[in-house]
């Protein structure tokens, strides 16, 4: 069983983030606020704040990533951090093992934060109930789990497009049961009250206990976005073609994939919003990936912001205990 | 006892001093910048008063305090906006209190990183002892005579009033 609280210090503080889950609402709103002052840092001539200076940030990812990983890069870096990336490959046997071995090396580098990314679910928890009291641990995505940066981000964008979140109906399409966005995305939705969350897709990628997250099953992508603000679009990963879970990337397409026609089911100010890399002619048309309605690549702006105030409020939390003890 | 403080005419004499200090500027390169909160509230009354033709730009300093690593992040850090580029600019820094002198070199290293002043002008409504830096205001509205177990705010933004207290 996956402990929650672990993520929150003695004063229910942010000490880690792992999962958006039982986070309450106005955190959620704090690091949406904090991230929207660190937006003018990419407005000045130095694009850098002195926040973390001689702080040392690692970013741990046992699974391939070029979006995430870059922005957390950028992101540290703006709040002049050093840092470093440690590329590993888990190796099948004596893993557990292997990674406790290479925290205690990182934290006798007196590294301050480690930023993880791994195929399975729960690895940020383990690694943050593990290391030594001062460092911070941040999930960049486990497994099927969760990737809570990514839907802060997305809630960031959503909160700059349409200001309230209370009356908006937001259509999740695509792979829902192996996409630990979508996840995070219900939790945060939910937790800062959406009028309605809808999941879209074919029975089978859909989990079956998706209902208990309070969100609203779709199986045919027009009635799913009907009248919706915001449509998110998931990537279809190609490694669950290769399974039984569905036909063909041609056919989802012609069910599934968002193309003009069918997004004017959707409100006609909805957005559009993709977690990246797009699947072009698989999840949705490049008329609807580059059109009016996309707001794809502000995601990956605001992305670094949100990132610089998660970072940054960890890390103050945690040298604000370090000195009162 | 301490005497009140009439806030309206203190920026009303603050104004009166910039304008000599300010005469021989180029008047396209002036850019005041208030420092939140209460420096903005000063600086949007100097702004008007003065007529300025950049608009008014407001820096919060929490990225750049010195103190990081023992307060933390202030869940209350405003976003800072700066109108203008400050490359070149002869900026008029207005904050409401000068005390230690950490708020205006946080500022100042702010400043920088937006570019390259040609010139800063400090100007405070209240200077009061305790400096801890060679930081001083070139416009100053009034000395407050405070004990170090004495502060001093700046409550608005209707109807500025100087509060003092006991800590």
């Amino acid at each position: 069983m996956i402990q929650e609280n672990i993520q929150l210090d003695q004063h229910g503080r942010l000490k880690h983030m792992l999962t958006l889950e039982g986070l309450k609402r106005q955190m959620i709103i704090d690091i949406l606020d904090t991230a929207e002052s660190f937006t003018s840092v990419a407005g000045q001539t130095v694009k850098k704040v002195p926040l973390l200076r001689g702080k040392t940030i690692v970013n741990l990812f046992f699974e391939d990533s070029t979006r995430t990983l870059t922005t957390f890069e950028l992101a540290a870096k703006r709040l002049s951090a050093d840092v470093l990336k440690v590329n590993v490959r888990t190796s099948a046997t004596s893993k557990g093992e292997s990674l406790l071995d290479m925290l205690r090396n990182l934290e006798a580098m007196h590294c301050d934060m480690f930023v993880v990314r791994h195929a399975e679910s729960g690895a940020a928890h383990f690694i943050a109930s593990h290391v030594a009291p001062h460092i911070c641990v941040i999930n960049a995505g486990d497994g099927r789990h969760a990737h809570p940066t990514q839907a802060l981000l997305d809630m960031f964008t959503i909160r700059k497009h349409k200001g309230e979140f209370a009356p908006l109906t937001v259509a999740i399409v695509g792979d829902i049961m192996h996409s630990r966005v979508a996840r995070s995305q219900i939790h945060a939705l939910t937790t800062l009250g959406v009028n309605e969350v809808r999941v879209v897709a074919p029975k089978s990628l859909i989990p079956t206990a998706v209902n208990t997250l309070g969100v609203h099953v779709y199986h045919d992508l027009e009635e799913g976005i009907r009248d919706a603000d915001v449509v998110i679009m998931l990537r279809l990963q190609n490694e669950r073609m290769q399974g039984a879970s569905l036909p063909s990337e041609h056919e989802y397409f012609q069910r599934y994939g968002l193309i003009p026609e069918k997004m004017a089911a959707a409100k006609p100010d909805a957005i559009v919003m993709h977690p990246g890399p797009i699947n072009r002619g698989v999840e949705m048309s490049s008329e609807v990936a580059d059109g009016p309605q996309s707001v794809i690549l502000e995601q990956v702006s605001n992305g670094i912001a949100v990132r610089m105030a998660v970072m940054s409020m960890v890390l103050g939390h945690s040298s604000q205990g370090a000195t009162s003890q | 006892m301490q005497p009140e403080y009439d806030v309206n005419m203190l920026i009303t004499g603050m104004a009166d001093d910039l304008q000599t200090k300010l005469n021989s500027l180029p008047k396209q390169e002036l850019f005041m910048i208030g420092i939140h909160t209460g420096g903005v509230w000063v600086a949007q009354q100097l702004h008007q008063m003065l007529g300025l033709a950049l608009p008014l730009g407001s820096l919060d300093i929490s990225f750049y305090r010195d103190d990081f690593s023992r307060i933390g992040m202030n869940p209350q850090v405003k976003p800072s906006k700066l109108p203008a580029p400050a490359e070149n600019k002869h900026i008029i820094l207005v904050d409401d209190i000068l005390h230690t002198g950490r708020t205006i070199r946080a500022a100042m290293n702010e400043i920088f990183d937006y570019g390259r002043p040609a010139s800063i002008l400090l100007a405070v409504l209240g200077e009061r002892s305790g400096r801890e830096l060679p930081i001083q205001a070139d416009v100053v509205g009034t000395h407050i005579d405070l004990t170090s177990d004495q502060h001093v705010k700046l409550i608005g933004p209707d109807n500025l009033t100087l509060q003092i207290s006991e800590l």
